[in-house]
């Protein structure tokens, strides 16, 4: 369903990557990997449409997402390297904002349920700049739970997360697999989880 | 429509919970508007003459303080990159902030400009036409702010930047918003310059979201 047809990465004047190809399938889930400065970042925040690539396309269901953005953005979970969250605000907030500003207002007993899953009970209603990072980092994962994408792009999303949460987290990706869903995501660990695919950059 | 209320409200409540750099805004503003008359001395005269400058002047500069916290926190955070990608177009969310901005730093200075009018010795007509004036202009200011906002996301020293990119645009703001308190206090009829601000208002709508919309895109690439 997410296909890519020779990509090219230049930042500044180097080339970071070329001619590369790659597709994605329901159930199926794309491991990035390669070493640090390799394009990794670079080739998610393509795959998201937030920045244009310098040659080649990029593909959903079949036509290009530029021409779908709309029906992309609805499809699509982007989590980078900054985690969107606010410091000042609760966990709980920043979940209930993130999903009001996606256009699909949450129920707060979700918030709190996804919010559970992810070991931040009893937590909801702390300012997230009292939390520690790995914390914070599983608030902004709780959307995993909450926003109902097809399609999950996450940018070394167990990083500050202990062994707990990395489970946690597998298991999420796993489930999300067994729906059907996709997931493209970049990890310097192994990911433990079966229907894994490796791209080496 | 509910992304768009619910920026406003989340950009409102992160306000609330910075109250200090709200405030210290508003409190520029009515620091600098009171140094005049005590510089000055009291003539009522010259006073009642420089007020409308004054007090534009002031509404200028404060605004411009609170002008790079519009976007840089949320470019700083990666929120920015979960508004673009968001189902809602770019363009609510970006007007929604515009808003919230103007709430924030515009709307106070609304309300504060007849007690800091008392100063300078203007009649109830004049600070009539100065809150009107204000309330036409400062929306203007906020709108044409946001656009040099977005434009200097992410640049090294970009403060300096936006003042030299901004201050300038403010220019026709200033000079009907100004114009007309004076035409009011010499007695003529101040409608004329109310209806320029009221066109630059109009003009500043249309066209600032959709030009910091594409700004902020340039600036998450």
């Amino acid at each position: 369903m997410l296909s890519a047809h020779g990509l090219g990465c230049i930042r500044g004047e180097r080339k970071l990557f070329a001619g590369l190809d790659l597709q994605v399938g329901p159930g199926e889930c794309l491991h990035v990997r390669g070493e640090n400065g390799v394009g990794k970042t670079s080739l998610l925040r393509m795959l998201a449409g937030l920045s244009a690539p310098a040659e080649g396309e990029i593909h959903w269901r079949g036509r290009p997402i530029g021409d779908v953005a709309d029906e992309y953005h609805q499809d699509l979970l982007f989590l980078g390297h900054h985690d969107a969250v606010k410091q000042d605000l609760t966990g709980m907030e920043n979940l209930l904002f993130a999903a009001r500003l996606d256009g699909a207002p949450l129920p707060a007993d979700q918030a709190l349920a996804a919010l559970g899953r992810l070991g931040l009970r009893g937590r909801e209603d702390l300012p997230v700049r009292c939390l520690s990072a790995g914390q914070k980092r599983r608030v902004a994962l709780a959307r995993l739970l909450t926003r109902k994408a097809v399609l999950w792009v996450l940018d070394e999303p167990f990083t500050a997360l202990d062994a707990g949460a990395v489970e946690v987290l597998s298991s999420l990706i796993a489930t999300h697999l067994a729906d059907g869903g996709l997931a493209v995501l970049t990890s310097h660990q192994a990911i433990p989880i079966d229907q894994v695919r490796a791209l080496q950059l | 429509m509910n992304a768009l209320v619910a920026i406003i409200r989340r950009d409102l409540l992160l306000a609330m919970r910075r109250k200090s750099e709200v405030l210290s805004a508003l409190f520029f503003f009515v620091i600098v508007t009171s140094l005049f008359p005590l510089g000055i001395g009291a003539e009522p005269a010259l006073l009642h003459k420089i007020a409308p400058g004054v007090i534009w002047v002031a509404a200028l500069l404060s605004t411009m303080l609170g002008l790079q916290r519009m976007f840089a926190a949320d470019h700083a955070d990666g929120t920015l990159e979960q508004l673009a990608l968001s189902p809602e177009p770019l363009g609510l969310l970006v007007s929604g902030k515009i808003v919230a901005h103007w709430l924030v730093c515009g709307l106070p200075l609304v309300l504060l400009a007849p007690v800091m009018g008392l100063q300078f010795n203007l009649g109830t007509g004049d600070l009539g036409i100065l809150m009107l004036a204000l309330l036409l202009g400062t929306p203007v200011l906020s709108l044409v702010g946001a656009i040099g906002a977005a434009l200097t996301l992410g640049v090294r020293g970009g403060g300096v930047l936006l003042s030299l990119l901004v201050l300038p645009l403010y220019v026709p703001t200033l000079i009907f918003g100004a114009g007309a308190v004076y035409a009011q206090g010499s007695g003529q009829d101040a409608g004329g310059h109310l209806s320029l601000l009221g066109a630059l208002l109009a003009l500043a709508m249309f066209f600032a979201p959709w030009a910091t919309t594409a700004a902020i895109r340039i600036a998450i690439e």
